[in-house]
């Protein structure tokens, strides 16, 4: 049964009843504000007008509000998104939407997460570039259409926004799971001629947490707002490092 | 909670596993249409090296297999880490491997 109070504001279609979470690493509750719908709104739009009109008190990130930086992602209608370019109108339901802060990251304040444990996974995973050579060297020629840069170009334009992290229910499930996004950078690494870490890499990934704990879900490549594919860098991963268990390169 | 060593035994259990379940699939087969008795199979089980060994390994293989498996829905549902883990996993293993290998004794000792 919907309470009088929400039936009179979700028939008007003027007004989106927003559900915003507000809370800190503690706990805290869902607090519904009344904001005036507008033609091409985007979910960011909603929470600057809340912070901007109703409550300065509201905590929240974005930088570049073009779908670059990958500061804004939050949970919208329990969906991860890049709040910047996901349009009210596409996920509104009945003019209503709830806006809580990313999954599986703790909470600073309100729709605020705490992206430390999410990079760190990156440093964990190896994740960071191992360089060949020094100033003095010839630039290293890239092929783009040799198969590993053609492997690595599509898994190439992360913007580390933490959407596949939220959306994996492995790392839910197993807080030591590196995650979507620090595998797929390891998996650009190993395809990178111009990196020399492949060896430390592949050890990186093969420990407690490592990309044998996937699970083949999929909600990585399903969320990505970049329409990356994680899972299909987790695969070539786990083929990399079997070749290595049997002595491969 | 799962290494590359775990994810490799895992693997190759299931690789070894995988031509014992068809072997014993036709065994089923042939020892049905055949109308063969309880005492005329195990006539032919008791006392064979080559059963034992064939139901042996598949034992040995699906106790690793299996507890590899259960290992992670452990650690995913109950959350538990590190040497806890271990031997919950260990204990699951040494259940399996008694119950099977108890069982390929009763049927292939002579």
């Amino acid at each position: 049964m919907t309470p009088m109070g929400d039936k009179r504001l979700s028939s008007d279609t003027n007004t989106l009843s927003v559900s915003v979470w507000r809370g800190d690493g503690a706990g805290g509750k869902f607090e519904i504000f009344q904001v005036p719908s507008q033609e091409s709104q985007t979910i960011l739009d909603v929470v600057v007008w809340i912070q901007q009109k109703i409550d300065a008190s509201l905590a929240y990130r974005y930088a570049c509000r073009v779908g670059m930086c990958g500061s804004c992602a939050m949970m919208v209608n329990g969906q991860p998104r890049w709040t910047c370019r996901t349009h009210v109108q596409k996920v509104a339901r009945d003019n209503r939407l709830e806006i809580a802060p990313l999954r599986n990251l703790p909470v600073i304040k309100d729709l605020a997460t705490d992206m430390d444990p999410f990079f760190e996974k990156w440093v964990r995973a190896e994740s960071v570039f191992h360089p060949t050579g020094t100033r003095d060297d010839e630039i290293v020629r890239v092929d783009p259409t040799e198969p590993r840069r053609v492997e690595a170009d599509a898994a190439i334009e992360c913007i580390n926004c933490a959407v596949c992290y939220a959306a994996c229910d492995t790392v839910q499930a197993n807080p030591d799971y590196l995650g979507p996004a620090a595998l797929n950078r390891a998996w650009t690494l190993i395809n990178d001629v111009k990196d020399g870490g492949r060896a430390s890499i592949l050890e990186a990934v093969s420990q407690e947490g490592g990309c044998h704990n996937c699970h083949a879900q999929g909600s990585c490549a399903k969320f990505c707002p970049n329409e990356l594919s994680p899972i299909t860098s987790i695969a070539g991963l786990k083929r990399e490092t079997v070749k290595s268990f049997f002595g491969g390169r | 909670m799962l290494t590359l060593r775990l994810f490799m035994l895992q693997r190759l259990t299931a690789l070894i596993m995988a031509p014992l379940v068809l072997g014993h699939l036709a065994l089923m087969v042939y020892a049905i249409r055949g109308g063969l008795s309880t005492g005329a199979i195990l006539a032919r089980t008791q006392g064979s090296l080559p059963w034992a060994l064939f139901y042996g390994t598949f034992v040995v293989a699906v106790s690793i297999h299996a507890a590899i498996g259960v290992r992670v829905i452990i650690g995913e549902t109950l959350k538990t880490r590190g040497a806890v883990l271990n031997l919950l996993s260990l204990v699951f293993c040494g259940l399996l491997l008694f119950a099977g290998l108890r069982a390929v004794i009763s049927v292939t000792m002579p």
